[in-house]
């Protein structure tokens, strides 16, 4: 479990990039960060491996107040995976993702054939083991990316815009790919982005901010959507307009669905249950 | 072409290998001169450029300074600490030394700039410590940049190091002063001669050790050379191979 208890940051330049923020994020759940660019989701992410130290409040790990932890220590045990992939250019994709499990003294032979496992559990070909970064696609580095952040086997795991600079398709397929590698590993996740279609997909807490932190609602995605608690949220989810604006028509003796561009979005399969109309 | 005639000809002349004077030994000074001028320039700029370029502090302070060090004339220099500390081999070196400093410094604190920050960052974010990001990061991506300073110093001191004559019984400038005092032309040609072949047989050293200092899997993005230095040859390699059919 991760706590922010009332975290401000004010960056030396005088920015507010935080104010007053307060939430817990349960182990074992995707909590999603989303915001448009300014909202402090990126400070807050690098607060919980204290890239950024908070300017008052604390975070806890598990109730344990992290400013007390060596950052160094803190990071190697920690999961992070960033928007460029963040890899070292003059590394082999094996010796990248072996990277933190050396630093923590694993022996050699041991951390390169767990990073060989690591290829398989990220969907990569084992035969591009000894290739550079710069020689493989953005897809292909974002999974070296995960790989790298998965290797020290960690209980929480960061993950900052990790799809945010890959094309359309390929993203779709990590998306898809992160999923199954959640139900498998079951880890703390924590995920920046502002693509809400990503945090519906994603999270299973998600946490809209606005500018300075500042939460404008939390809640799983059915809450967002059934029950946005204001207009910006409303407006951030869509739940006012396109394709999240369903109703029912009648089409012979079906019911077919409906969105409010007038488009055809599937059919009612079954009756929705009891109460929740 | 008389003249180059007679400066081959001092060149090749058999009494001029032999005694205290002998071109060989001459070479040697002159080299081995050069060699700790730059060891001793380096011991000062490298760990000075890094902590630089790593810390990104102090960076206005280190362009001033080189600038400033890179407009005192060096023979200037040489004959005032000539005439502080006395005739013999301190001066040439506090003065060369001097010299060799700004292109070194600018070599290491560049090559650690060119570095992608988010490389950094993303080194820092996965647990490396302070150190370890300068051993396993910074100096190896910012490796061809400092050799691109070291070589640019190199030259100057090389050339430079002919001035060491002027105060001490050292190096190949000796026959320049010598020639020039006697009148004997041909000597201070063949003198001439012989710096501008050493100087670019390590020319040739220095660009074989470029082409080998780029890591592994850093295309062209690492290239170029140190701003202000003064050699014509930027570091463009291609040393990875691109492969479109990457199986994914």
């Amino acid at each position: 479990m991760i706590e922010f208890r009332s975290v401000s940051k004010r960056f030396p330049d005088g920015t507010l990039a935080v104010q007053d923020f307060s939430l817990v994020l349960p182990s074992h759940k995707t909590t999603v960060l989303v915001g448009s660019s300014g909202s402090g989701k990126t400070t807050l992410l690098r607060m919980i491996n204290r890239m950024v130290d908070p300017t008052s409040g604390s975070v806890a790990i598990d109730g344990e107040d992290i400013a007390t932890l060596p950052p160094v220590k803190l990071r190697r045990g920690i999961g992070y995976v960033m928007q460029n992939s963040g890899l070292l250019p003059h590394r082999t994709v094996l010796d990248n993702v072996a990277t933190v499990p050396l630093l923590r003294g694993t022996p050699k032979r041991q951390a390169r054939a767990d990073a060989l496992v690591l290829l398989d559990t990220v969907g990569l070909d084992r035969a591009l083991a000894d290739r550079y970064p710069g020689q493989l696609s953005g897809g292909q580095q974002q999974r070296v990316g995960v790989a790298r952040g998965l290797a020290v086997d960690p209980n929480i795991l960061l993950m900052d815009e990790p799809f945010g600079a890959v094309d359309p398709i390929v993203r779709a397929e990590l998306q898809q790919e992160l999923v199954r590698l959640q139900k498998d590993l079951d880890k703390t996740v924590v995920f920046v982005t502002h693509d809400i279609e990503e945090a519906f997909l994603l999270g299973d807490q998600i946490v809209i901010l606005r500018e300075g932190g500042r939460i404008a609602q939390v809640g799983s995605p059915a809450d967002l959507l059934a029950r946005p608690a204001d207009d910006f949220v409303a407006s951030f989810v869509g739940a006012d307009r396109g394709r999240r604006v369903l109703h029912v028509e009648r089409h012979g003796a079906e019911d077919v669905v409906v969105d409010s561009d007038g488009r055809l979005a599937g059919v009612l399969n079954g009756n929705p249950a009891e109460g929740d109309r | 072409m008389n003249l180059f005639a007679d400066a081959v000809n001092w060149i090749l002349e058999p009494a001029n290998y032999v005694g205290s004077n002998a071109i060989p030994l001459r070479l040697a000074q002159h080299l081995v001169f050069t060699l700790v001028t730059l060891v001793m320039a380096s011991a000062i700029a490298i760990p000075l450029g890094y902590l630089i370029g790593h810390t990104g502090r102090g960076r206005g302070l280190a362009v001033t300074t080189s600038g400033g060090l890179r407009a005192i004339p060096t023979l200037g220099l040489l004959t005032l600490v000539a005439l502080w500390v006395g005739i013999g081999v301190v001066a040439p070196y506090v003065a060369l030394t001097v010299l060799a400093i700004p292109p070194i410094l600018a070599g290491a604190y560049t090559g650690f700039e060119a570095i992608d920050r988010r490389t950094v960052d993303a080194a820092r974010a996965v647990g490396m410590s302070e150190l370890q990001i300068v051993q396993k990061v910074e100096v190896p991506l910012g490796l061809p940049l400092l050799i691109g300073g070291l070589r640019s110093a190199t030259l100057q001191v090389i050339a430079t190091a002919t001035l060491a004559a002027y105060v001490a019984d050292l190096g190949l400038g000796r026959y320049l002063f010598a020639g020039l005092k006697t009148r004997d032309y041909a000597e201070m040609l063949g003198g001439s001669m012989l710096v501008i072949l050493l100087a670019l047989a390590l020319e040739g050293i220095f660009a074989l050790i470029q082409r080998f200092v780029v890591p592994r899997g850093v295309s062209g993005r690492v290239g170029g050379r140190a701003p202000g230095t003064t050699d014509s040859t930027p570091v463009s390699h291609s040393l990875r191979t691109e492969d479109p059919t990457v199986a994914r």
